[in-house]
């Protein structure tokens, strides 16, 4: 299409896009979980991961853990939205590759094959600190922790292996050392 | 043990500690209970609409025009739904509103019972907080929360969804003042330090091609901003122009006014806005209506930015200085700061303005506003400024449907007090005038409230009519008749080859008929030289009146920023209709 000269509604030059992971704290109450979720889709957001669990009893404090993508503008706006809502006490926002944040997620496999197979799975399950939760003599369930990319590249080597099923969590993060995020 | 009082006394209660005088709602199975309970609190008056987005709509015309929330009552299922419009509305336009919706008892929820809908569910993207009370000891906490919430930072609408239930259930009542923690909205979180303020008006001083853009923000900051600004902009000597919402903020009459801005504002004013060197956005926030395409967007300029609202600052447009304020707190601090350092700065200042001034009085000449007059027929934009001529002298409130008669009238009604204008502009809700009209009236008896409408668009709401009467409010319907949608006419025209495709409404009433069996009056004026003596009668008369004024069909309202055009460069008139580019035919 030719350049167009129109003065409405004319999407903007784009930002390079970024990947970030923003941490939400918020009130566990009902609905809650919908509001996050329905402002991202509502205003065009994306998640590619979420991970929500309450972390205070007392205060019924839930951290909602969310892998987005966005450029600049659209990320600061996402903070700043987040923030509007009642519920939500909190949001910090890091980006993908920062040097002083943990990133982990969570993935089960389930493999069948012999045993002389299942030891090769956990040879290259080896870094990922795997954890065998269920063995049969057909088959294996294995836990393993860490980043996406890392377990992206598991469950492809793992195909031709026998893997029959995964079933994986959305990131979680943490600041590294002594201090928290306020 | 203080004493126990149901559901529904609860209700009442609360809205008493607020102040409230006002309902709009319409009865229900669901609301049942709090309905029953009206009758013992005389303090509170309901207001019967005939379609919950009547009511809806009552309580924003109410909200704007007083300052306070609007209070609706509408029950579950289709009352609530009816209802989403007249919020989403408020959301967009940022009007206080705090919606009480029935609900199915708390054990049928989720069962699809009678009249059951997710209202939580389907008004959380339109409300800025929403809650569904399932104990009713939660009931007053959460209603003075509500109106909080409502009333602070950004205004905006809000629904407490009680169930059937809990409005009989008994149970403890306090009334929670600041419950909320955090501000909300980040207002009072930031306070404007002197450095900001210096820099704003170094910004000032250093310009010599200044605009001050001002919008609804100042007039949701109540009427102590507009006078600030006022003042301000008499310090400066700078032109002002301002956004549909902000009208009235400023005096429309006055020679530093360059009338509204945006698609179909003037000439001079967004020419200046293009080629300024330093644009003060107070309250406004750089809306598609006013931007246009962003990237070329006044290309030259440094740009100040006071919203109240973070979120609204870098949306849209990147700013070179951005306050999170309230305006009147930062209008208050700022004025004080200029006048201590910068004695007499209007007229030190006169030179370096002086050929801004010049440019601006050349775009002026262009006359953007005029159109051709005719002796026989009625032109929609006369008929406007003949009901301004005739209504300036004393304090008249005007609401607006949406379309060509809402841009006629912002162009052509000047206006010169806060709050007296009231138009959907985010949402554009057609059917919003009449019902708001009502809320108005009912917020300030005895002035004079007209709503300028569209015949298409004063359809969509007609049913209020039968409100207005039976509360004897004595507003005005102003209705520019001319058979179309005469906005999507206008596109049409312009843009798809004079294909009305759907645009013409054949079967229309006739409304000095339809205002007689409403059991009100109905007028009609069919030819300028007869218009004076009609508007002078419909002002007249001290009960509702239907005016069906017949204007010419096939005008069309200009200036306009045609699709396809940069913007400073817009059409000014018949005359002047270009081509618009395929490219520019898709845009909206």
């Amino acid at each position: 299409m030719a350049k167009s000269k129109s003065a409405y509604s004319v999407p903007g030059k784009i930002g390079k896009i970024e990947r970030h992971i923003i941490v939400v704290w918020v009130d566990n109450e009902a609905g809650v979980l919908a509001r996050i979720a329905g402002l991202f889709s509502g205003r065009g957001y994306n998640i590619e991961s979420l991970a929500v669990a309450e972390v205070d009893k007392k205060k019924h404090i839930s951290r909602i853990t969310i892998v987005t993508e966005g450029t600049p503008q659209v990320i600061e706006q996402i903070n700043l939205q987040l923030r509007k809502l009642v519920p939500v006490h909190k949001v910090a926002d890091f980006k993908r590759g920062e040097k002083d944040i943990l990133f982990r997620e969570l993935a089960l496999f389930k493999i069948l094959g012999n045993s002389k197979k299942i030891e090769k799975v956990k040879k290259i399950c080896k870094k990922f600190n795997p954890v065998v939760l269920d063995k049969t003599n057909k088959s294996v369930v294995i836990q393993v922790t860490a980043l996406r990319a890392e377990i992206d590249k598991l469950a492809l080597d793992l195909k031709s292996l026998g893997l029959i099923s995964t079933s994986r969590t959305g990131a979680v993060a943490m600041t590294k050392g002594p201090s928290t995020f306020n | 043990m203080p004493k126990l009082l149901s559901g529904a006394e609860i209700v009442f209660k609360a809205l008493e500690d607020q102040k409230v005088e006002y309902i709009f709602g319409y009865p229900g199975g669901a609301v049942l209970p709090i309905y029953d309970e009206l009758k013992n609190h005389k303090s509170i008056k309901h207001i019967l609409a005939r379609h919950e987005q009547g009511a809806g709509h009552s309580a924003e015309g109410y909200a704007r025009s007083s300052g306070k929330a609007g209070v609706l009552l509408v029950t579950s299922g289709p009352g609530a739904t009816n209802a989403v419009t007249a919020l989403t509305d408020a959301y967009m336009d940022s009007i206080p509103l705090v919606c009480i919706s029935g609900q199915v008892p708390t054990h049928l929820i989720g069962t699809d019972a009678f009249q059951e809908c997710d209202t939580t569910g389907i008004t959380r993207p339109c409300t800025k907080h929403n809650w569904l009370v399932k104990d009713v000891n939660d009931l007053s906490r959460v209603l003075h929360l509500a109106f909080e919430v409502a009333t602070t930072g950004r205004p905006g609408p809000v629904l407490v969804d009680i169930p059937k239930d809990i409005q009989f259930k008994k149970g403890k009542y306090k009334f929670f003042k600041g419950t909320l923690k955090k501000k909300l909205n980040g207002k009072a979180t930031h306070k404007i330090s002197n450095s900001e303020l210096d820099k704003f008006i170094d910004l000032i001083k250093k310009s010599s091609k200044p605009i001050f853009y001002t919008g609804g923000g100042v007039i949701n900051s109540g009427p102590e901003a507009s006078k600030h600004l006022r003042e301000l902009v008499s310090l400066t000597g700078f032109p002002i122009t301002s956004t549909l919402q902000g009208l009235g903020a400023y005096p429309g009459d006055d020679p530093q006014f360059l009338g509204m801005l945006g698609m179909h504002g003037t000439y001079e004013a967004n020419n200046a806005m293009h080629d300024c060197d330093l644009m003060i956005n107070i309250g406004a926030r750089f809306d598609d209506r006013i931007t246009g395409k962003v990237d070329e967007f006044s290309p030259g300029s440094k740009k100040i930015h006071v919203d109240i609202d973070p979120s609204s600052i870098g949306k849209n447009i990147k700013v070179d200085l951005a306050i999170v304020s309230d305006v009147t707190t930062l209008l208050k601090s700022l004025i004080k700061r200029f006048k201590e350092k910068n004695k007499n700065f209007v007229n030190s200042n006169k030179q370096k303005t002086a050929k801004w001034w010049e440019q601006i009085g050349k775009w002026r000449e262009k006359k953007s506003l005029n159109f051709i007059n005719s002796e026989k027929i009625i032109k929609p934009q006369h008929a406007v400024q003949r009901l301004y001529e005739l209504t300036k002298n004393q304090d008249t409130f005007i609401t607006t449907e949406v379309g060509q008669h809402q841009m006629w009238a912002a162009q052509h009604y000047k206006f010169n007090k806060p709050n007296r204008w009231m138009t959907s502009g985010g949402l554009g809700t057609m059917g919003y005038g009449l019902p708001a009209a009502i809320g108005v009236q009912i917020a300030n008896p005895g002035k004079l409230v007209v709503d300028i409408a569209g015949e298409a668009s004063v359809l969509m709401t007609m049913q209020e009519m039968s409100t207005a009467v039976q509360y004897r409010l004595p507003i005005k319907i102003f209705i520019l008749n001319n058979e179309y949608m005469g906005m999507v006419r206008q596109w049409q025209e312009l843009l798809h080859e004079k294909n009305y495709s759907e645009s013409y409404t054949a079967a229309l009433p006739d409304f000095v008929k339809l205002a007689e069996s409403y059991g009100c009056v109905g007028i009609r004026a069919k030819t300028p030289n007869e218009l004076d003596e009609k508007i002078k009668e419909m002002i007249s008369i001290d009960r509702p009146v239907i005016f069906d004024c017949v204007v010419d069909k096939a005008e069309n309202c200009f200036p306009m920023i045609p699709s396809g055009k940069p913007h400073n460069q817009m059409i000014l008139g018949p005359e002047e209709e270009e081509e618009i580019s395929d490219e520019g035919k898709i845009l909206v």
